[in-house]
């Protein structure tokens, strides 16, 4: 059984709070372009170099991880920082909750959404097509906004961010009307 | 210490994700069809609790305001949350809770957390020739918030700030208790 919304509420409240209080606000997506970036300085050294001139002391053949002063090319010749690491570790973080998951509860690795089974069928290579696109659009949209759920909606409105209340808005006003029509039940 | 933190917070943030069930697909497109909003009164209670907890902390001094990181407001933010909310839809997942999902052992949020690598590098490549059109400019002030935190522009300064933020904190957690389990019935 997952926890009921009183104490799920109130420990996602103090998570965020701990976070803020000891750190900074909790913040996911960016670290997808970091990892990103850290793939392509596999493959080519070139993408990030050092460079004193530049704020981070680091710059960046990319626009985007070279923009405020080479902040994201810094995290990328750097990916040991707070940041890179939270979001590592949530995976670990995953994989303890599933630990104290009920058996019963306990659905099998890899599987489809009920929603998804019921309209689509048990095809696992269409849901994880829809996961792909859907995750294609999630952080694209969310480097658009510059944030995610976590920075924006949560973080966001937590600290009373106008853009936190303006991305909640715009991803709802999406995904609801969507989410009805696309995983439409049949007789309703 | 940092990195330290980072693995602590980010391991609990992940466990608390998985265990009021925000990284099962079902659960999320149960919330984005109005059927089941338990998440949603989990989400409207944490963001609740952790605003009252920031704003008294940042009042009485026990935080301090260079902890606080707020988002710029610019018509991005507009954007990037409708093709978010598209993503979210379709695949049940948002960054975060793919990553933990991934961790928890579920296949399709690999397929996400791919997708959204890709999805991170395409709007690096494309922020180039994005970055000076006006979907970049800061609206009213740029990273502003309603109640003063921090250094950040506010629209309501000082004491009379933290009064209002501790009152819109309050009516999330009012909000989410009073909110019904579904407001759309399940049929057949």
């Amino acid at each position: 059984m997952y926890w009921n919304w009183k104490i799920g509420g109130i420990a996602l409240g103090l998570i965020f709070f701990a976070a803020v209080a000891l750190v900074k606000p909790i913040g996911v997506s960016t670290q997808f372009v970091i990892l990103d970036g850290i793939i392509a300085k596999a493959l080519n050294p070139g993408v990030v170099t050092q460079d004193k001139t530049n704020k981070s002391g680091y710059r960046s053949l990319n626009p985007y991880l070279n923009k405020s002063g080479g902040k994201y090319a810094r995290s990328v010749a750097n990916p040991w920082n707070y940041s890179f690491i939270f979001v590592l570790s949530m995976i670990v973080g995953g994989l303890l909750g599933r630990f104290f998951t009920c058996p019963e509860d306990d659905k099998p690795s890899g599987s489809i959404p009920e929603h998804h089974r019921r309209r689509f069928g048990d095809t696992a290579a269409l849901r994880y097509l829809m996961a792909f696109i859907g995750g294609v659009l999630v952080l694209w949209g969310s480097r658009m906004a510059g944030g995610c759920t976590s920075g924006h909606m949560m973080s966001g409105m937590m600290q009373t961010a106008l853009s936190g209340y303006l991305f909640a808005f715009a991803v709802f006003v999406v995904a609801v009307p969507v989410a009805i029509i696309l995983y439409k039940k049949q007789g309703e | 210490m940092n990195i330290f933190l980072a693995i602590v917070i980010g391991a609990i943030f992940g466990f608390i994700l998985q265990r009021v069930g925000a990284a099962d697909p079902d659960k999320i497109l149960g919330m984005l069809r109005l059927t089941d909003l338990h998440l949603a009164k989990t989400i409207l209670t944490g963001i609740g609790v952790s605003s009252i907890l920031l704003f008294l902390g940042l009042a009485i001094g026990w935080i301090s305001p260079s902890h606080i990181h707020v988002k710029s407001l610019y018509a991005g933010v507009l954007m990037g949350g409708l093709v978010f909310g598209l993503g979210w839809a379709i695949s049940g997942f948002c960054p975060g809770t793919g990553v933990v999902a991934m961790g928890a052992g579920r296949k399709d949020a690999a397929f996400f957390v791919l997708g959204g690598l890709v999805g991170a590098a395409l709007f690096m490549v494309m922020y180039g020739p994005f970055s000076s059109t006006c979907l970049f400019h800061g609206l009213l002030g740029g990273k502003v918030t309603l109640a003063q935190a921090g250094k950040f522009k506010a629209l309501i300064g000082g004491a009379a700030g933290t009064f209002v933020a501790v009152v819109i904190g309050l009516v999330f957690i009012v909000l989410s208790a009073k909110l019904p389990t579904s407001f759309r019935s399940e049929k057949g």
